[in-house]
Protein backbone atom coordinates (compact mmCIF):
# COMPACT_ATOMS: atom_id res chain seq x y z
CA UNK A 1 0.00 0.00 0.00
CA UNK A 2 1.31 3.45 -1.23
CA UNK A 3 2.72 5.60 2.22
CA UNK A 4 1.45 8.73 0.62
CA UNK A 5 -1.03 10.32 -1.58
CA UNK A 6 1.76 11.98 -3.50
CA UNK A 7 3.42 8.69 -4.78
CA UNK A 8 0.88 6.96 -5.98
CA UNK A 9 -0.43 7.24 -9.76
CA UNK A 10 -4.03 6.65 -10.55
CA UNK A 11 -6.85 7.43 -12.53
CA UNK A 12 -5.96 10.33 -13.94
CA UNK A 13 -2.27 9.53 -14.29
CA UNK A 14 -0.65 10.74 -17.46
CA UNK A 15 2.22 8.79 -19.43
CA UNK A 16 4.99 10.34 -17.31
CA UNK A 17 3.40 8.22 -14.18
CA UNK A 18 2.98 12.35 -12.97
CA UNK A 19 -0.62 12.43 -11.34
CA UNK A 20 -3.04 14.58 -12.05
CA UNK A 21 -3.91 17.32 -8.64
CA UNK A 22 -6.89 19.49 -8.11
CA UNK A 23 -7.28 22.17 -5.24
CA UNK A 24 -9.16 21.04 -2.32
CA UNK A 25 -10.86 23.37 -0.18
CA UNK A 26 -12.60 22.39 2.89
CA UNK A 27 -12.91 22.77 7.03
CA UNK A 28 -10.62 20.79 9.00
CA UNK A 29 -11.74 20.51 12.34
CA UNK A 30 -13.59 24.14 12.11
CA UNK A 31 -11.07 26.39 10.19
CA UNK A 32 -10.55 26.29 6.02
CA UNK A 33 -7.64 24.44 4.52
CA UNK A 34 -6.98 24.52 0.82
CA UNK A 35 -4.36 21.86 -1.02
CA UNK A 36 -3.78 20.66 -4.25
CA UNK A 37 -3.84 17.23 -3.64
CA UNK A 38 -3.88 14.11 -6.06
CA UNK A 39 -7.14 13.04 -7.84
CA UNK A 40 -7.36 10.16 -6.68
CA UNK A 41 -6.66 10.54 -3.29
CA UNK A 42 -8.73 9.43 -0.29
CA UNK A 43 -9.83 11.72 2.32
CA UNK A 44 -7.86 9.41 4.74
CA UNK A 45 -4.30 10.52 2.61
CA UNK A 46 -5.15 13.75 2.23
CA UNK A 47 -5.76 14.31 6.36
CA UNK A 48 -2.69 12.18 7.78
CA UNK A 49 -0.43 13.53 4.50
CA UNK A 50 -1.20 16.94 3.77
CA UNK A 51 -3.01 18.19 6.44
CA UNK A 52 -0.55 17.07 9.26
CA UNK A 53 -3.32 15.10 10.88
CA UNK A 54 -1.75 11.85 11.52
CA UNK A 55 -4.38 10.96 14.18
CA UNK A 56 -6.61 9.01 11.84
CA UNK A 57 -4.67 5.77 11.14
CA UNK A 58 -5.05 3.53 8.47
CA UNK A 59 -5.90 -0.11 9.49
CA UNK A 60 -6.97 -2.31 6.69
CA UNK A 61 -7.60 0.26 3.73
CA UNK A 62 -11.16 -1.37 3.01
CA UNK A 63 -13.55 -0.23 5.02
CA UNK A 64 -13.40 -3.37 8.05
CA UNK A 65 -11.61 -1.81 10.99
CA UNK A 66 -12.71 2.26 11.54
CA UNK A 67 -9.57 2.91 12.31
CA UNK A 68 -9.61 5.73 9.57
CA UNK A 69 -13.40 6.92 11.11
CA UNK A 70 -13.66 10.93 10.86
CA UNK A 71 -17.23 13.00 11.19
CA UNK A 72 -17.80 14.22 7.58
CA UNK A 73 -20.78 16.93 7.62
CA UNK A 74 -21.89 15.28 10.59
CA UNK A 75 -22.22 11.75 9.79
CA UNK A 76 -19.56 9.17 10.50
CA UNK A 77 -17.45 7.79 8.03
CA UNK A 78 -14.63 5.57 6.88
CA UNK A 79 -12.09 8.22 5.27
CA UNK A 80 -10.44 4.99 3.56
CA UNK A 81 -13.71 5.15 1.89
CA UNK A 82 -14.16 8.55 1.22
CA UNK A 83 -12.44 9.78 -2.31
CA UNK A 84 -11.17 13.19 -1.75
CA UNK A 85 -13.21 15.31 -4.30
CA UNK A 86 -15.96 14.29 -2.42
CA UNK A 87 -15.08 16.16 1.05
CA UNK A 88 -13.96 19.06 -0.73
CA UNK A 89 -16.34 22.23 0.27
CA UNK A 90 -17.87 19.88 2.74
CA UNK A 91 -16.61 19.65 6.85
CA UNK A 92 -14.62 17.33 8.54
CA UNK A 93 -13.61 16.64 11.86
CA UNK A 94 -11.04 14.56 12.85
CA UNK A 95 -9.53 12.91 16.30
CA UNK A 96 -7.05 16.29 16.55
CA UNK A 97 -9.71 17.80 18.13
CA UNK A 98 -10.97 15.69 20.85
CA UNK A 99 -12.06 17.45 23.56
CA UNK A 100 -9.56 16.61 26.73
CA UNK A 101 -12.52 15.63 29.63
CA UNK A 102 -13.67 12.52 26.69
CA UNK A 103 -9.71 11.83 26.19
CA UNK A 104 -9.48 11.30 29.84
CA UNK A 105 -13.43 9.25 30.57
CA UNK A 106 -11.32 7.24 27.83
CA UNK A 107 -8.42 6.64 29.44
CA UNK A 108 -9.55 5.57 32.68
CA UNK A 109 -12.02 2.59 31.73
CA UNK A 110 -9.31 1.14 29.35
CA UNK A 111 -10.48 1.96 26.46
CA UNK A 112 -7.07 1.67 24.88
CA UNK A 113 -4.93 -0.27 24.79
CA UNK A 114 -2.19 -0.77 22.36
CA UNK A 115 -4.02 2.23 20.43
CA UNK A 116 -4.20 1.55 17.25
CA UNK A 117 -8.04 1.66 16.95
CA UNK A 118 -8.72 4.41 19.78
CA UNK A 119 -8.67 7.54 17.05
CA UNK A 120 -11.24 5.35 15.53
CA UNK A 121 -12.87 4.66 18.13
CA UNK A 122 -12.63 7.92 19.65
CA UNK A 123 -14.48 9.30 16.60
CA UNK A 124 -17.52 6.74 16.95
CA UNK A 125 -17.78 8.20 20.27
CA UNK A 126 -17.46 11.91 19.50
CA UNK A 127 -20.36 11.21 17.00
CA UNK A 128 -22.13 10.10 19.91
CA UNK A 129 -21.85 13.14 21.75
CA UNK A 130 -22.80 15.17 18.78
CA UNK A 131 -25.83 13.25 18.49
CA UNK A 132 -27.16 12.69 21.67
CA UNK A 133 -30.49 11.12 19.53
CA UNK A 134 -28.55 8.56 18.07
CA UNK A 135 -27.22 7.71 21.75
CA UNK A 136 -30.24 7.37 23.57
CA UNK A 137 -31.92 5.23 20.30
CA UNK A 138 -28.82 2.77 19.95
CA UNK A 139 -27.13 -0.03 21.87
CA UNK A 140 -23.78 0.37 22.14
CA UNK A 141 -22.42 -3.15 20.99
CA UNK A 142 -23.89 -2.59 17.73
CA UNK A 143 -23.06 1.15 17.40
CA UNK A 144 -19.41 0.36 17.60
CA UNK A 145 -18.90 -3.00 15.66
CA UNK A 146 -17.88 -0.87 12.69
CA UNK A 147 -14.45 -0.50 14.98
CA UNK A 148 -12.13 -3.58 15.17
CA UNK A 149 -9.87 -4.12 18.27
CA UNK A 150 -7.34 -6.86 18.75
CA UNK A 151 -6.74 -5.80 22.70
CA UNK A 152 -9.42 -4.72 24.62
CA UNK A 153 -11.83 -7.59 24.14
CA UNK A 154 -14.76 -4.17 23.88
CA UNK A 155 -15.65 -4.49 27.42
CA UNK A 156 -13.40 -1.29 27.81
CA UNK A 157 -14.24 0.52 24.52
CA UNK A 158 -18.25 0.02 26.02
CA UNK A 159 -17.29 1.49 29.52
CA UNK A 160 -15.39 4.24 27.88
CA UNK A 161 -18.21 5.26 25.72
CA UNK A 162 -20.28 4.73 28.82
CA UNK A 163 -18.67 7.02 30.83
CA UNK A 164 -17.93 9.88 27.78
CA UNK A 165 -21.94 9.93 27.63
CA UNK A 166 -22.16 9.88 31.24
CA UNK A 167 -20.07 13.10 31.50
CA UNK A 168 -21.85 14.92 29.23
CA UNK A 169 -25.01 14.17 30.41
CA UNK A 170 -26.07 12.57 27.61
CA UNK A 171 -28.80 9.77 28.16
CA UNK A 172 -28.24 6.21 26.73
CA UNK A 173 -30.36 2.91 25.76
CA UNK A 174 -27.95 0.70 27.50
CA UNK A 175 -25.89 -2.34 26.60
CA UNK A 176 -26.96 -5.58 25.40
CA UNK A 177 -24.79 -8.18 27.53
CA UNK A 178 -24.25 -11.53 26.07
CA UNK A 179 -26.74 -14.37 26.12
CA UNK A 180 -26.55 -17.66 26.94
CA UNK A 181 -27.62 -18.34 23.64
CA UNK A 182 -24.50 -16.46 21.83
CA UNK A 183 -21.18 -18.00 21.88
CA UNK A 184 -18.42 -15.92 22.27
CA UNK A 185 -21.14 -13.61 22.10
CA UNK A 186 -20.29 -9.92 22.12
CA UNK A 187 -20.65 -7.59 19.49
CA UNK A 188 -18.82 -6.61 17.90
CA UNK B 1 -24.73 15.00 -19.87
CA UNK B 2 -21.41 13.40 -19.22
CA UNK B 3 -22.24 9.75 -18.73
CA UNK B 4 -24.15 9.80 -22.17
CA UNK B 5 -20.97 11.92 -23.65
CA UNK B 6 -18.61 8.93 -22.42
CA UNK B 7 -21.05 6.15 -23.37
CA UNK B 8 -20.88 7.48 -27.19
CA UNK B 9 -17.23 7.83 -26.90
CA UNK B 10 -17.47 3.98 -25.60
CA UNK B 11 -15.23 4.84 -22.81
CA UNK B 12 -16.54 3.00 -19.58
CA UNK B 13 -17.42 5.16 -17.04
CA UNK B 14 -18.01 4.11 -13.41
CA UNK B 15 -20.73 6.49 -11.41
CA UNK B 16 -19.52 6.56 -7.64
CA UNK B 17 -22.37 7.49 -4.79
CA UNK B 18 -21.13 6.57 -1.66
CA UNK B 19 -18.05 4.54 -2.77
CA UNK B 20 -18.21 1.58 -0.40
CA UNK B 21 -18.17 -1.05 -3.18
CA UNK B 22 -15.81 1.19 -5.47
CA UNK B 23 -13.10 2.34 -3.37
CA UNK B 24 -12.51 -1.05 -1.62
CA UNK B 25 -10.39 -1.84 -4.35
CA UNK B 26 -8.98 1.51 -4.80
CA UNK B 27 -5.16 1.06 -4.05
CA UNK B 28 -5.32 -2.11 -6.64
CA UNK B 29 -6.32 0.36 -9.12
CA UNK B 30 -3.60 1.99 -9.58
CA UNK B 31 -3.73 1.10 -13.61
CA UNK B 32 -7.31 0.86 -14.40
CA UNK B 33 -7.86 4.59 -15.50
CA UNK B 34 -11.16 4.44 -13.89
CA UNK B 35 -12.98 7.79 -14.98
CA UNK B 36 -15.21 8.32 -12.23
CA UNK B 37 -18.57 10.50 -12.24
CA UNK B 38 -19.19 11.58 -9.23
CA UNK B 39 -22.93 11.80 -8.33
CA UNK B 40 -22.85 12.87 -4.88
CA UNK B 41 -23.65 16.21 -5.44
CA UNK B 42 -26.48 15.53 -7.32
CA UNK B 43 -29.06 17.64 -4.96
CA UNK B 44 -32.37 15.46 -7.35
CA UNK B 45 -30.80 12.33 -6.51
CA UNK B 46 -30.97 13.21 -2.97
CA UNK B 47 -34.65 13.00 -1.78
CA UNK B 48 -36.48 10.26 -0.06
CA UNK B 49 -40.09 11.27 -1.29
CA UNK B 50 -43.54 10.19 -0.27
CA UNK B 51 -45.96 9.63 -2.91
CA UNK B 52 -49.69 10.06 -2.14
CA UNK B 53 -51.93 10.38 1.42
CA UNK B 54 -52.35 7.84 4.34
CA UNK B 55 -52.45 4.01 3.75
CA UNK B 56 -52.30 4.32 0.04
CA UNK B 57 -49.06 6.55 0.57
CA UNK B 58 -45.89 4.75 -1.28
CA UNK B 59 -42.07 5.25 -0.98
CA UNK B 60 -39.53 6.09 -3.58
CA UNK B 61 -35.70 6.17 -2.34
CA UNK B 62 -33.81 8.37 -4.45
CA UNK B 63 -30.46 7.62 -6.39
CA UNK B 64 -28.71 8.92 -3.56
CA UNK B 65 -30.53 7.64 -0.20
CA UNK B 66 -28.24 5.61 2.03
CA UNK B 67 -29.37 3.29 4.73
CA UNK B 68 -28.93 5.72 7.09
CA UNK B 69 -31.41 8.01 5.99
CA UNK B 70 -34.19 4.86 6.12
CA UNK B 71 -33.12 4.04 9.71
CA UNK B 72 -33.58 7.30 10.91
CA UNK B 73 -37.27 7.78 8.95
CA UNK B 74 -39.39 6.60 11.57
CA UNK B 75 -41.89 6.81 8.89
CA UNK B 76 -40.09 4.59 6.00
CA UNK B 77 -39.52 1.77 8.70
CA UNK B 78 -42.96 1.70 10.05
CA UNK B 79 -43.82 1.32 6.45
CA UNK B 80 -41.41 -0.83 5.53
CA UNK B 81 -40.05 -2.50 8.10
CA UNK B 82 -38.02 -4.53 6.10
CA UNK B 83 -35.61 -1.65 4.93
CA UNK B 84 -34.76 -1.16 8.64
CA UNK B 85 -33.91 -4.11 9.67
CA UNK B 86 -31.89 -4.93 6.25
CA UNK B 87 -29.75 -1.81 6.55
CA UNK B 88 -28.85 -2.08 10.20
CA UNK B 89 -27.33 -5.01 9.37
CA UNK B 90 -25.23 -3.88 5.96
CA UNK B 91 -21.50 -3.41 7.65
CA UNK B 92 -21.49 -0.98 10.28
CA UNK B 93 -22.76 2.37 10.98
CA UNK B 94 -19.69 4.04 8.67
CA UNK B 95 -20.88 1.69 6.09
CA UNK B 96 -24.71 2.90 6.50
CA UNK B 97 -24.02 6.82 6.59
CA UNK B 98 -22.76 6.54 3.21
CA UNK B 99 -23.68 3.31 1.38
CA UNK B 100 -26.45 3.66 -0.65
CA UNK B 101 -29.58 1.56 -1.85
CA UNK B 102 -29.08 1.93 -5.22
CA UNK B 103 -24.91 1.51 -5.48
CA UNK B 104 -26.09 -1.60 -3.92
CA UNK B 105 -28.40 -2.47 -6.63
CA UNK B 106 -25.73 -1.33 -8.86
CA UNK B 107 -23.05 -3.14 -7.33
CA UNK B 108 -25.50 -6.42 -8.55
CA UNK B 109 -23.41 -8.67 -6.21
CA UNK B 110 -25.38 -11.88 -4.94
CA UNK B 111 -24.66 -11.49 -1.59
CA UNK B 112 -26.38 -7.64 -1.52
CA UNK B 113 -28.44 -7.63 1.40
CA UNK B 114 -30.97 -4.34 0.29
CA UNK B 115 -31.95 -5.70 -2.87
CA UNK B 116 -33.97 -8.73 -1.53
CA UNK B 117 -35.94 -6.86 0.96
CA UNK B 118 -36.43 -4.46 -1.98
CA UNK B 119 -37.35 -7.03 -3.89
CA UNK B 120 -39.90 -8.68 -1.54
CA UNK B 121 -41.55 -5.47 -1.43
CA UNK B 122 -41.84 -5.77 -5.57
CA UNK B 123 -39.51 -2.25 -5.83
CA UNK B 124 -38.87 -0.80 -9.15
CA UNK B 125 -35.84 0.92 -10.55
CA UNK B 126 -35.75 4.18 -12.58
CA UNK B 127 -33.10 4.35 -15.15
CA UNK B 128 -32.41 7.78 -16.65
CA UNK B 129 -30.31 8.75 -19.28
CA UNK B 130 -30.91 11.03 -22.42
CA UNK B 131 -32.65 9.20 -23.99
CA UNK B 132 -35.47 9.56 -21.17
CA UNK B 133 -36.04 7.23 -18.18
CA UNK B 134 -37.84 3.83 -18.04
CA UNK B 135 -39.13 1.62 -14.84
CA UNK B 136 -37.87 -1.86 -14.60
CA UNK B 137 -39.32 -4.01 -12.05
CA UNK B 138 -36.11 -4.67 -9.57
CA UNK B 139 -36.85 -8.90 -9.98
CA UNK B 140 -36.41 -8.51 -13.63
CA UNK B 141 -33.77 -6.17 -13.21
CA UNK B 142 -30.51 -8.43 -13.15
CA UNK B 143 -29.49 -10.92 -15.89
CA UNK B 144 -26.41 -12.85 -14.38
CA UNK B 145 -23.79 -12.97 -12.07
CA UNK B 146 -23.37 -8.83 -11.79
CA UNK B 147 -25.31 -8.60 -15.21
CA UNK B 148 -28.44 -5.76 -15.36
CA UNK B 149 -30.47 -4.36 -17.80
CA UNK B 150 -28.79 -1.15 -17.03
CA UNK B 151 -27.19 0.59 -20.13
CA UNK B 152 -23.68 2.14 -19.76
CA UNK B 153 -24.71 5.29 -20.04
CA UNK B 154 -27.61 5.10 -17.77
CA UNK B 155 -28.04 5.63 -14.12
CA UNK B 156 -30.02 4.51 -11.60
CA UNK B 157 -32.08 7.79 -10.48
CA UNK B 158 -34.46 6.46 -8.27
CA UNK B 159 -36.17 3.28 -6.43
CA UNK B 160 -39.99 2.57 -6.13
CA UNK B 161 -41.65 0.85 -3.74
CA UNK B 162 -45.64 0.31 -3.93
CA UNK B 163 -47.39 1.27 -1.04
CA UNK B 164 -47.36 -0.91 1.86
CA UNK B 165 -49.61 -3.73 1.74
CA UNK B 166 -47.76 -6.73 3.53
CA UNK B 167 -48.60 -8.92 6.06
CA UNK B 168 -46.15 -11.04 6.79
CA UNK B 169 -42.51 -9.77 6.55
CA UNK B 170 -39.39 -11.09 7.46
CA UNK B 171 -35.75 -10.87 6.77
CA UNK B 172 -32.63 -12.72 8.05
CA UNK B 173 -29.56 -12.79 7.18
CA UNK B 174 -26.48 -15.24 8.20
CA UNK B 175 -22.86 -14.18 8.02
CA UNK B 176 -19.87 -15.48 9.72
CA UNK B 177 -20.09 -12.65 12.61
CA UNK B 178 -22.99 -10.40 14.05
CA UNK B 179 -21.39 -7.12 12.07
CA UNK B 180 -19.21 -6.36 8.88
CA UNK B 181 -19.69 -9.86 7.30
CA UNK B 182 -20.40 -10.63 4.22
CA UNK B 183 -23.71 -12.41 3.90
CA UNK B 184 -23.79 -17.03 3.56
CA UNK B 185 -27.63 -16.86 3.06
CA UNK B 186 -30.25 -14.82 3.58
CA UNK B 187 -33.64 -14.56 3.08
CA UNK B 188 -36.77 -11.92 2.83
CA UNK B 189 -40.18 -13.15 3.33
CA UNK B 190 -43.36 -11.00 2.59
CA UNK B 191 -46.48 -12.21 1.90
CA UNK B 192 -49.34 -9.44 1.14
CA UNK B 193 -51.93 -8.56 3.50
CA UNK B 194 -54.80 -9.94 1.75
CA UNK B 195 -58.27 -10.18 3.15
CA UNK B 196 -61.78 -11.17 1.01
CA UNK B 197 -60.17 -9.93 -2.61
CA UNK B 198 -59.49 -6.11 -0.61
CA UNK B 199 -55.85 -5.35 0.02
CA UNK B 200 -55.64 -4.92 3.70
CA UNK B 201 -53.11 -2.73 5.04
CA UNK B 202 -51.29 -3.26 8.25
CA UNK B 203 -49.69 0.10 8.95
CA UNK B 204 -47.44 1.99 11.94
CA UNK B 205 -46.90 -0.84 13.76
CA UNK B 206 -43.89 -0.24 16.05
CA UNK B 207 -40.46 -0.89 15.09
CA UNK B 208 -38.75 -3.79 16.75
CA UNK B 209 -36.23 -2.33 19.16
CA UNK B 210 -32.79 -2.89 18.15
CA UNK B 211 -31.22 -5.17 20.13
CA UNK B 212 -27.99 -6.78 19.68
CA UNK B 213 -29.49 -10.88 20.53
CA UNK B 214 -31.98 -10.19 17.76
CA UNK B 215 -31.09 -10.47 14.17
CA UNK B 216 -34.51 -11.12 12.15
CA UNK B 217 -37.95 -9.33 12.42
CA UNK B 218 -41.46 -10.03 12.09
CA UNK B 219 -43.71 -7.51 12.22
CA UNK B 220 -47.60 -7.32 10.96
CA UNK B 221 -48.33 -10.74 10.86
CA UNK B 222 -52.17 -10.87 9.81
CA UNK B 223 -54.83 -13.55 9.10
CA UNK B 224 -54.48 -15.61 5.70
CA UNK B 225 -56.38 -14.55 3.04
CA UNK B 226 -57.38 -15.15 -0.54
CA UNK B 227 -53.87 -14.47 -2.60
CA UNK B 228 -54.80 -12.12 -5.67
CA UNK B 229 -53.81 -12.88 -9.30
CA UNK B 230 -49.79 -11.88 -8.63
CA UNK B 231 -49.71 -14.11 -5.52
CA UNK B 232 -49.52 -13.50 -2.36
CA UNK B 233 -45.77 -14.64 -1.16
CA UNK B 234 -42.39 -12.99 -1.62
CA UNK B 235 -39.42 -15.23 -0.72
CA UNK B 236 -36.11 -13.63 -2.12
CA UNK B 237 -32.82 -15.27 -1.10
CA UNK B 238 -29.47 -13.46 -1.31
CA UNK B 239 -25.77 -15.48 -2.17
CA UNK B 240 -27.38 -18.90 -3.24
CA UNK B 241 -27.49 -18.17 -6.48
CA UNK B 242 -25.39 -15.72 -9.44
CA UNK B 243 -27.63 -12.93 -8.67
CA UNK B 244 -30.13 -12.28 -5.74
CA UNK B 245 -33.08 -14.17 -6.84
CA UNK B 246 -37.17 -14.89 -6.14
CA UNK B 247 -38.00 -18.21 -5.38
CA UNK B 248 -40.85 -18.77 -7.35
CA UNK B 249 -41.47 -22.80 -7.34
CA UNK B 250 -41.66 -21.96 -3.66
CA UNK B 251 -43.36 -19.08 -3.86
CA UNK B 252 -46.44 -20.37 -5.79
CA UNK B 253 -46.58 -23.07 -3.62
CA UNK B 254 -47.32 -20.99 -0.85
CA UNK B 255 -49.55 -19.27 -2.74
CA UNK B 256 -51.72 -22.67 -3.59
CA UNK B 257 -51.79 -23.43 -0.11
CA UNK B 258 -49.04 -25.96 0.22
CA UNK B 259 -48.12 -27.32 3.70
CA UNK B 260 -44.74 -28.13 4.19
CA UNK B 261 -43.73 -30.99 7.22
CA UNK B 262 -40.43 -31.01 6.87
CA UNK B 263 -37.50 -28.70 6.08
CA UNK B 264 -36.41 -31.36 2.82
CA UNK B 265 -39.60 -30.85 1.25
CA UNK B 266 -38.73 -27.34 1.15
CA UNK B 267 -34.82 -27.88 0.40
CA UNK B 268 -36.06 -30.35 -2.81
CA UNK B 269 -38.20 -27.74 -4.08
CA UNK B 270 -36.03 -24.99 -3.76
CA UNK B 271 -33.38 -27.25 -6.00
CA UNK B 272 -35.60 -25.48 -8.86
CA UNK B 273 -35.09 -21.79 -7.98
CA UNK B 274 -31.22 -21.06 -6.62
CA UNK B 275 -28.35 -22.78 -7.08
CA UNK B 276 -25.63 -22.22 -4.67
CA UNK B 277 -21.92 -22.33 -5.16
CA UNK B 278 -19.14 -23.52 -2.61
CA UNK B 279 -16.51 -20.41 -2.00
CA UNK B 280 -14.64 -19.44 0.95
CA UNK B 281 -17.69 -18.07 2.63
CA UNK B 282 -19.30 -21.23 2.95
CA UNK B 283 -20.16 -24.50 1.01
CA UNK B 284 -23.24 -25.24 -1.57
CA UNK B 285 -24.95 -27.90 0.90
CA UNK B 286 -24.77 -25.31 3.77
CA UNK B 287 -26.35 -22.75 2.03
CA UNK B 288 -29.14 -24.91 0.78
CA UNK B 289 -30.09 -26.61 3.92
CA UNK B 290 -29.67 -23.24 6.02
CA UNK B 291 -32.10 -21.36 3.53
CA UNK B 292 -34.58 -23.73 3.76
CA UNK B 293 -34.56 -24.37 7.49
CA UNK B 294 -34.59 -20.59 8.26
CA UNK B 295 -37.83 -20.79 5.52
CA UNK B 296 -39.20 -24.09 7.15
CA UNK B 297 -39.13 -22.60 10.61
CA UNK B 298 -40.53 -18.84 9.58
CA UNK B 299 -43.18 -20.84 8.02
CA UNK B 300 -43.66 -23.12 11.50
CA UNK B 301 -43.86 -19.80 13.48
CA UNK B 302 -47.16 -18.38 11.64
CA UNK B 303 -48.93 -21.56 10.84
C1 LIG C 1 -16.83 -2.94 5.25
C2 LIG C 1 -17.99 -3.10 4.30
C3 LIG C 1 -19.10 -3.82 4.70
C4 LIG C 1 -20.18 -3.97 3.83
N1 LIG C 1 -21.24 -4.72 4.26
C5 LIG C 1 -22.26 -4.94 3.42
C6 LIG C 1 -23.36 -5.73 3.84
O1 LIG C 1 -23.40 -6.22 4.98
N2 LIG C 1 -24.37 -5.94 2.95
C7 LIG C 1 -24.35 -5.40 1.70
O2 LIG C 1 -25.29 -5.60 0.94
N3 LIG C 1 -23.32 -4.63 1.28
C8 LIG C 1 -22.28 -4.40 2.10
N4 LIG C 1 -21.22 -3.64 1.67
C9 LIG C 1 -21.22 -3.14 0.28
C10 LIG C 1 -21.73 -1.72 0.08
O3 LIG C 1 -21.66 -0.97 1.26
C11 LIG C 1 -23.17 -1.68 -0.44
O4 LIG C 1 -23.29 -2.46 -1.61
C12 LIG C 1 -23.65 -0.25 -0.72
O5 LIG C 1 -25.05 -0.24 -0.86
C13 LIG C 1 -23.02 0.38 -1.94
O6 LIG C 1 -23.53 1.71 -2.08
P1 LIG C 1 -22.53 2.91 -2.46
O7 LIG C 1 -23.37 4.12 -2.66
O8 LIG C 1 -21.44 3.02 -1.49
O9 LIG C 1 -22.01 2.36 -3.86
P2 LIG C 1 -20.75 2.79 -4.73
O10 LIG C 1 -19.52 2.12 -4.23
O11 LIG C 1 -20.69 4.26 -4.94
O12 LIG C 1 -21.21 2.11 -6.09
C14 LIG C 1 -21.43 0.70 -6.16
C15 LIG C 1 -21.70 0.28 -7.62
O13 LIG C 1 -22.94 0.80 -8.08
C16 LIG C 1 -22.76 1.72 -9.14
N5 LIG C 1 -23.69 2.81 -8.85
C17 LIG C 1 -23.78 3.52 -7.69
N6 LIG C 1 -24.79 4.40 -7.75
C18 LIG C 1 -25.34 4.24 -8.99
C19 LIG C 1 -26.44 4.88 -9.66
N7 LIG C 1 -27.17 5.83 -9.06
N8 LIG C 1 -26.73 4.48 -10.91
C20 LIG C 1 -26.00 3.51 -11.52
N9 LIG C 1 -24.97 2.88 -10.95
C21 LIG C 1 -24.65 3.24 -9.69
C22 LIG C 1 -21.30 2.09 -9.12
O14 LIG C 1 -20.81 2.43 -10.40
C23 LIG C 1 -20.67 0.82 -8.59
O15 LIG C 1 -20.52 -0.13 -9.62
C24 LIG C 1 -20.13 -3.42 2.53
C25 LIG C 1 -19.02 -2.68 2.13
C26 LIG C 1 -17.96 -2.52 3.00
C27 LIG C 1 -16.77 -1.73 2.56
S1 LIG D 1 -8.66 1.89 7.36
FE1 LIG D 1 -10.61 2.63 6.89
S2 LIG D 1 -11.87 1.19 7.79
FE2 LIG D 1 -9.95 0.29 8.08
S1 LIG E 1 -6.29 -1.09 21.68
FE1 LIG E 1 -5.08 -2.29 20.39
S2 LIG E 1 -6.31 -2.53 18.64
FE2 LIG E 1 -7.63 -1.62 20.05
Amino acid sequence: MANSANDRAGPGAGESGATETFNMSFTLNGAPVSRRVPLDARLLDVLRYDCACPGTKEGCGEGECGACSVILDGLLVNSCLVPAFQAAGRVVTTVESVAADVASALNVTGTSQCGACTPGIVMSIRWLLERPEIASNVDLREFLSGNLCRCTGYDGVVAGAEAALTLRGIPMRGVARPGPGDRGGSRP
Amino acid sequence: MMLADSASRGEPVTPIAGGTDVMVSWHHRAKDKLTLLDLSRVRELAVMEWTGVGDGASLTLGGLTTYWDVMQSREAAAAYPLLAEAARQVGAVQIQTRGTWAGNVGNGSPAADGVPVLMAYDATVTLASVRGRREVRLDEYFTGYRKSVRAADELIVAIRLPPPTWGVQWFHKVGARRAQAITKVGVAMVRRAVVSGQMSVTRGHAIPAPSASRRSAVVGERASGAPDAAGSWRVVANSVAPTVVRCRMLESALDSGRIFTRPDEIESLLAGDISPIDDMRSTAVYRRRVLARLIYHRLAQSA
